[in-house]
């Protein structure tokens, strides 16, 4: 197995028998030894748990959030943080606490359902290209040339000009944006698979190509792509904020953090918190997915570190 | 070596040909009619007919596909529908401070970077090396539009130390040659200018930079930390070599290797950055044009801007794979 730990003993005779039985049971899976290792990396379990909460926090909005995200109540415009509103209110009255909390829904969908876009159209590309091989590798490897060749914001603001503005077509341009990255991991891992002899054996027997893409190449491919996929999210998150940020993304009233900030920064002389709650917001939800994508990188793949 | 340059300058012309179709067709979709973008709303029929005749838009798509790539690879791009200024000028303009904006906030990434991910790989699971590993970490999970915004509260609002918007003091007269409004201080010998466009310039380039700072961070730590381990290393500090040579001559030149190629690859995202930093700053570039531009559905700044983006690209893709192969001669070209 190519992922041994170098640090367990080898299997002798002068091992005694509980610890013969405590390595037979160590030599787990992959996965196994993964969740092992990281269970042990502070940084990833604190990163998993701020996932965890804010996902609940997403969950049960309605019931944590002191009021509503899109009532306006003009008397109370433009208040600093107080015991009523802790985190001050907007122009139009609204509860800055309550928003930044409704946030996290529109903050996760924008996060998990572009990742999701890609990983689907990425690793069908990437299991494409690099099984058959040839022209069909050419040219989905030069599609992906194209497609990097353009800075991230201007191909977003490329594509919502053409779907037009809205959440929905968000989460279709930051997915298009993220889908040569798995396309090129995806083949990466391809090319080395189908060189093996377990492929090799499947085609022997005469399995269909689908059948060995998916149950022999890709299963064994995971590893990098979940780790690609949970580190797009939060940068995901950051791509769909900027561009509700420049009024591209989520439509004014919706609580988005983009859009919070937006407005956060012209009314930041007098009223900062406006802007400065909604981007600590983002800031530690993408800390916490870069935290869990870097311990996962670390334990799926023990020798970098 | 002349080979390879030779055949990756000839590989390129295939990738540019096919981001000329991708940027064509994009243009294509974009839903709404330039006639009538240009004409305006209240336009007759008839002056919508003359100006699609006039703009060539009558024609079929091939002509159209025809002309388009003709005035790209001329570098002629008309004028402007909604300015009706040259756009090869109006870019000109934008382009020189964007890019300044971009190469200062690289220069500060390389400077703090660098020495941030040596320190903490020299140091490793030291205090130094978290602190500055943490630093990195929050570096990348930073929106630069929340940073830009932060900063400015504290240092512009509060402390009064930076400006709080623009690229020039108002009331400074600048000759312009490149746009870059440092460069063309320090070209015409304007010290006022210089001044006030440096004062303008640090705190964009500074918010800009800290993603790049981050990677590069990140990036040296792990590379001096696999070339810390190699055996030349030991052969130097062996001979007698102070750590300080050993760290700087032999390890660093070495690690920097794939640093070099993350900084080519970090230039999509400094340009988009670049854009937000500029929106946050309200400072003119290419970032603001465009957008406005596609809100205009003014093609020709659309097609200008995008292409000229991706050759910049692609012609940076190159600049790295050479300076790749002048760095490392292990690396043989055929």
């Amino acid at each position: 197995m190519a992922q041994r730990d170098e640090s367990l003993p080898a299997i002798g005779y002068r091992l005694s028998a509980p610890a013969l039985e405590q390595t037979a049971r160590r030599q787990t899976s992959l996965w196994g030894d993964a969740a092992r290792r990281l269970r042990h990396d502070k940084a990833a379990v604190a990163g998993l748990a701020i996932i965890v909460v804010l996902i609940l926090v997403a969950i049960f909005a309605p019931a944590i959030a002191p009021h509503s995200p899109t009532d306006q109540s003009f008397i109370n415009k433009l208040k600093a943080p107080s015991r009523n509103y802790p985190l001050g209110t907007d122009e139009f009255g609204r509860d800055t606490l309550s928003r930044v909390v409704y946030g996290s829904r529109v903050a996760l969908r924008v996060g998990l359902l572009p990742v999701v876009f890609a990983l689907i159209l990425g690793v069908a590309a990437g299991l494409a290209a690099g099984y058959y091989g040839g022209a069909t590798d050419q040219f989905i490897m030069r599609l992906t040339d194209i497609l990097l060749a353009f800075p991230w914001l201007l191909l977003a603001i490329g594509i919502v000009a053409i779907l037009g503005p809205g959440i929905n077509n968000v989460i279709i341009a930051v997915g298009i944006i993220y889908v040569p990255a798995f396309a090129r991991i995806v083949r990466g891992s391809v090319l080395s698979i189908k060189e093996k002899e377990y492929v090799e054996a499947a085609r022997a027997i005469g399995q269909p190509d689908l059948q060995i893409m998916t149950r022999h190449i890709l299963s064994n491919a995971w590893a990098p792509i979940i780790v690609q996929a949970t580190l797009s999210v939060g940068q995901a998150i950051i791509y769909a904020a900027g561009l509700s940020f420049i009024g591209l993304g989520t439509q004014p009233p919706a609580a988005d953090w983009g859009v919070m900030l937006k407005s956060g920064h012209e009314f930041l002389r007098d009223s900062p918190w406006m802007g400065v709650f909604p981007g600590l917001a983002i800031l530690v939800t993408v800390l916490a997915f870069n935290l869990f994508g870097d311990g996962l990188r670390d334990a799926l793949d023990p020798r970098i570190r | 070596m002349t080979r390879y340059i030779l055949r990756r300058l000839v590989l390129v012309v295939p990738t540019l040909i096919g981001i000329l179709t991708a940027v064509f067709v994009l243009l294509q979709l974009i839903p709404g009619d330039p006639a009538i973008a240009l004409a305006g709303e209240k336009a007759t029929a008839q002056q919508i007919e003359k100006i699609r005749e006039a703009y060539g838009l009558n024609r079929p798509m091939p002509v159209q596909y025809a002309y388009f790539v003709k005035s790209a690879v001329t570098l002629d791009f008309g004028r402007s529908l909604r300015t009706h200024q040259p756009v090869g000028k109006e870019l000109r303009q934008f382009f020189g401070a964007t890019i300044e904006l971009s190469l200062a906030a690289l220069i500060i990434a390389l400077l703090v970077g660098i020495p941030l991910g040596v320190v903490a790989a020299t140091r490793r699971n030291t205090a130094l090396d978290y602190g500055s590993m943490i630093v990195a970490l929050l570096g990348i999970s930073m929106p630069v539009y929340w940073a830009g915004i932060v900063l400015i509260y504290l240092l512009s609002f509060r402390l009064g130390i930076f400006p709080i918007a623009g690229i020039l003091d108002s009331g400074i007269k600048l000759r312009h040659i490149t746009y870059g409004y440092v460069t063309d201080s320090i070209l015409t010998g304007n010290w006022p200018a210089l001044r006030s466009s440096l004062n303008h310039l640090l705190l964009p380039a500074f918010v800009l930079s800290t993603i790049p700072m981050a990677i590069v961070a990140r990036m040296t730590r792990s590379s001096m930390l696999e070339v810390l381990g190699q055996d030349y290393l030991r052969t130097a500090r062996a001979k007698g070599l102070r750590e300080r040579l050993v760290v700087a001559r032999h390890a660093l030149k070495n690690a920097l290797i794939p640093v070099v190629t993350v900084i080519g690859l970090q230039f999509g995202g400094l340009l988009s950055g670049a854009f937000l930093t500029e929106t946050v700053f309200a400072r003119p570039g290419v970032g603001r044009y465009v957008v406005t531009a596609i809100g205009a559905r003014d093609y020709p700044v659309i097609q200008a801007v995008v292409l000229l983006i991706a050759i910049l690209f692609v012609l940076i893709n190159l600049a790295v794979d050479l300076i790749y192969a002048f760095l490392d001669p292990r690396i043989h070209y055929g």
